[in-house]
């Protein structure tokens, strides 16, 4: 299954639902050219809900870092919400938790940029 | 009285594509061995990673260079070997992505996730001059073994 992608504005907050697989290949690059839209439109504090994404492989942790450090290049921050258990886990593996801020509720994750 | 292993082999071109499939065969065999689907998942997720590193930084994407995929059932543990026609690497000089110099890097972390996932990994220098990465996953606890020897008889 491929990733599917759909943006929500709440306030000065954009919610990004992910959905799928964000893997090698595709799904990355659709990730990337989300951000970049959103960033060029001067939406600069993103949630991006994990909520239904069951799969990520190390490409897409790759993907996951470069958002975060491109979004915060532009002077936004990218904030982490709804993680599944098998992502919580490479998260933890990996000791990513330690670079991304992440809400397990979107309203709290939406509520921490004000 | 050892038992012959069961051998499967398949040939895949250095297509992205040829990981997804890997992982699905991945998944299969780990079924069929008796794993459940925790340690499927686990199996499968090791195997896409040696894939992509095999297409990435082995084969460097090349389409003319073929990656060997093999699963061999023994007595007591799944082995999976993936062969690719690079230059071979040395694992032991592979960082950890942990370190806090790598954290943000944007790759390096799928060996490191097969070391999460599989009971062994090796690297051996191939006769072409490649390297074949060696997964083994132990039949332990409720999963494969007698469940797939079960079947069997």
């Amino acid at each position: 299954m491929s990733l599917k992608i759909n943006k929500r504005d709440n306030g000065e907050v954009t919610v990004v639902d992910l959905s799928g697989r964000l893997t090698l290949g595709d799904a990355s690059a659709q990730l990337r050219q989300a951000l970049r839209e959103l960033l060029d439109g001067g939406r600069k504090k993103i949630v991006l809900n994990l909520g239904q994404v069951g799969y990520i492989d190390s490409s897409g942790l790759g993907e996951l870092v470069s958002s975060f450090t491109t979004v915060k290049n532009s002077g936004g921050q990218l904030k982490l919400v709804n993680l599944t258990d098998k992502v919580n886990d490479l998260l933890t593996v990996t000791k990513l938790y330690t670079v991304f801020e992440i809400h397990s509720d979107e309203s709290a994750a939406v509520q921490s940029f004000r | 009285m050892t038992e012959q292993p069961r051998r499967v082999r398949v040939t895949l071109e250095s297509r992205i594509e040829s990981v997804d499939l890997g992982e699905e065969l991945a998944r299969g065999v780990a079924g069929a061995a008796g794993f459940d689907e925790d340690e499927q998942y686990k199996l499968s997720m090791a195997v896409r990673e040696v894939l992509i590193n095999a297409l990435e930084h082995g084969n460097r994407g090349d389409a003319n260079k073929p990656i060997g995929l093999g699963f061999s059932l023994l007595d007591d543990r799944l082995v999976v070997e993936v062969q690719d026609q690079g230059k071979g690497f040395d694992i032991a000089q592979v960082p950890d992505p942990r370190q806090d110099e790598c954290l943000l890097k944007t790759s390096g972390r799928g060996l490191f996730l097969v070391r999460c996932f599989a009971d062994d990994l090796r690297v051996k220098p191939s006769n072409n001059g490649g390297a074949t990465v060696l997964i083994t996953k132990l039949y332990t606890n409720n999963s494969g073994s007698k469940t797939a020897k079960e079947k069997q008889s």
